[in-house]
């Protein structure tokens, strides 16, 4: 259990290190300590093999993507159609899910590790230039990526003919301007391109297939590219020997709010609870001040929320999303007795309405519906009605059953992840879950809240035409 | 306003440079321009278009997209308090209240003297560090609204001029590809085989 100054927010712990082990060291991101530390043996290890070789290794890790959608990378790659060049490999370092940061110390901190992770990307991938995409608000990581890429093509390990073999790729650092939006895959495409930030109509559902320029395409986030230098160096069976099957290594955890010591930890992915993170001596150590818990949001800023009846659950995809939610970016948030419900639901429903792009109607207009409608009950002026219309709205976005966690003490059963959606993209929905959560499992508060409704004709908002 | 200097347009050129097309580099280039008038002027504006290729109106069209951008000027300093659910949870609002009245403006704001504007921004990815705030995006952590006066005091009287650039300039280091390293970009219409590695390790090892 230790803390490094010159890593803030990080804590190590008495468990296996994939991709903070070089945290410990104060220049972590310079060339010679990278080297020092058996830095880029992960890309000899992979040009010593062939291509299908190493995408094989990748594939057997069962490595699940880090960005949110949890899909496996060595799947992922496979996606590309036979045949088509060029391909390329997009990086996304756009972090900016609410509650998480990960790739921001990833890229600070050891940013050669992240460099190999995609060079033995594009290596096994046969993926020809690679763009790494850092968001616009993080002028540090910006910098040392930037150092760092300077230096690994000045030795060698990145351009023309790498370490005298047949390799051979450019990465061209790009800069974000302040979109959320933009992490979303085909959205972050189109910046690159130099457009405005909106997703694209699905299908195709993966870039794979048409992305940047039209062309094959792998995007992959930062934490799951910092990955490949150990399985590439250690292999697949050492990676998957951490973890359990469905979820193997290790994975980053921001865990931040009400708790005693909050911080970014490497867990041992898919065996971790939610107990052992909020309440564990290595982890968090409980709640501020000696308060209870009262809820949490497990996965980012676009995950149901949870309650303590779900502390036991493991930091495991599948289960997490039986029970209500999802993993998403690896990030909690957490709430103590003191909270006020409606509050804090409204500063997550205000960050979705304000980063929705406009391109889908229910997202445009029902965020800053929503944001709008809780934000006159939090300041006291709603009536019981506005909780109807909430979710009423809601319905537009995220029509039929929408996902939630049990509780005990309201008798409810858990609706299983995921929704369904109106919308291109999760922006949209993102913006109802905190609604969603707060309302059904703290009507109470919000009731507290509101006046009676006055009785008038209130129109309803999916009424088109008709008997009226 | 000014047009990129002669010294900025041989950045912009070897920025389009990197990209198989040249429209790829239109934020790139909005960032530059930002680095040196402090906000993103018309007639910046008109020459990003000249050197990739589109219409100005492209150019605002896409640049307004973005959060990061000014189109009118702010202060040198832009400080950035986050509200999002963390820092909320941790005392955001009381940072903001500290900032305005030292400042002696509101939120979305810029002192008269045109060295500050305060905003009130979106996740900044410091949650375990809540409540935090960025001045010219550069953070500070666990801050209090004692600490916020001082920050502010501090930003006036220069001494952070090493630590914090002014407004618009990001990172102080640029990539830089060598020439004799490079390998350059291509436009896809003219690429169909699969690249080299992948050719020769069909025919028996890459390297």
């Amino acid at each position: 259990m230790t803390s490094f100054p010159w890593a803030p927010g990080f804590i190590e712990g008495n468990r296996p290190q994939i991709v903070t082990s070089r945290f410990q060291y104060e220049d972590s991101f310079t060339l010679e300590r990278y080297l020092a530390t058996g830095g880029y043996e992960g890309l000899r290890s992979a040009l010593a093999r062939s291509p299908q070789d190493m995408h094989e290794e990748v594939r057997s890790s069962t490595l699940l993507g880090r960005g949110g959608a949890g899909f496996p990378a060595g799947v992922k790659w496979g996606l590309t159609p036979e045949g088509v060049y060029p391909r390329y490999l997009v990086v996304n370092g756009d972090e900016s899910e609410p509650g998480t940061y990960k790739d921001r110390l990833l890229m600070e901190r050891d940013p050669h590790q992240l460099i190999e992770g995609c060079l033995i990307a594009c290596y096994a991938a046969g993926l020809s230039r690679c763009f790494l995409y850092i968001r616009g608000e993080m002028a540090l990581a910006q910098e040392r990526v930037a150092a760092a890429l300077n230096d690994a093509y000045a030795a060698g390990y990145i351009g023309k003919n790498i370490l005298g073999s047949a390799f051979s790729i450019d990465i061209v650092l790009h800069w974000g301007a302040g979109a959320y939006v933009v992490g979303e895959e085909t959205a972050l495409i189109e910046s690159l391109e130099g457009n405005r930030g909106m997703p694209r109509l699905k299908p195709p559902y993966f870039p794979a297939a048409i992305g940047l320029y039209g062309q094959p395409t792998i995007v992959n986030n930062v934490e799951t590219l910092s990955n490949l230098p150990f399985i590439a160096t250690k292999g697949a069976a050492e990676y998957t020997a951490i973890g359990t099957e469905s979820s193997p290594g290790t994975r980053m955890v921001a865990v931040s709010g009400h708790v005693r010591r909050p911080g970014v930890y490497e867990i041992i992915n898919g065996t971790t609870t939610f107990r052992d993170l909020l309440y564990g001596e290595e982890f968090c150590q409980g709640i501020r001040d000696g308060n209870d818990l009262k809820a949490f949001v497990p996965g980012g800023g676009s995950a149901p929320w949870f309650l303590p009846d779900q502390l036991d659950l493991p930091f495991e995809g599948r289960l997490v999303g039986a029970a209500g939610s999802m993993l998403g970016s690896g990030a909690i948030m957490v709430m103590d007795s003191t909270t006020d419900i409606p509050s804090a639901a409204l500063t997550l429903t205000k960050f979705y309405a304000h980063e929705s792009c406009g391109k889908c109607v229910p997202c445009r207009e029902g965020g800053t519906w929503l944001m709008r409608i809780l934000d006159r009950v939090v300041e006291g002026h709603g009536t019981t009605d506005d909780l109807d219309l909430l979710l009423e709205v809601g319905e537009s976005i995220c029509p039929g059953d929408m996902p939630h966690a049990a509780s005990a003490d309201l008798q409810l059963e858990a609706t299983p992840f995921p929704y369904k959606m109106t919308t291109i993209c999760f922006v949209g929905p993102s913006a109802y879950v905190p609604v969603h959560s707060a309302l059904t499992l703290f009507r109470s508060e919000f009731e507290a809240r509101v006046a009676p409704s006055r009785s008038r004709t209130r129109i309803p908002v999916t009424a088109v035409g008709g008997d009226s | 306003m000014a047009r990129l200097t002669d010294a900025n347009v041989s950045i912009a050129e070897e920025i389009i440079a990197r990209y198989p097309r040249a429209k790829s580099a239109l934020i790139p280039l909005l960032h530059l321009a930002q680095e040196q008038d402090g906000w993103v002027t018309d007639e910046a504006m008109r020459h990003i278009a000249e050197l990739i290729g589109v219409t100005p109106a492209e150019v605002l069209g896409t640049g307004t997209f973005y959060e990061m951008f000014k189109f009118e000027p702010v202060g040198k300093y832009l400080i950035n308090v986050c509200g999002t659910m963390s820092c909320a949870l941790l005392g955001a609002d009381d940072l903001m209240h500290a900032a305005e009245e030292e400042l002696g403006i509101h939120e979305g704001g810029t002192t008269d003297d045109g060295m500050f504007t305060l905003h009130r921004a979106e996740c900044q990815a410091a949650c375990t560090e809540a409540p935090c705030l960025q001045v010219n995006y550069r953070f500070k952590f666990r801050a209090t609204p004692v600490e916020v006066r001082q920050l502010i005091s501090d930003l006036r009287s220069g001494r952070l001029d090493d630590e914090v650039p002014p407004h618009g300039t990001l990172a102080r280091i640029r990539q830089h590809i060598p020439a004799d390293r490079g390998v350059g970009a291509v436009d896809p219409a003219d690429v169909t085989e699969p690249p080299a590695w992948i050719s020769a390790a069909s025919q028996g090892g890459a390297s």
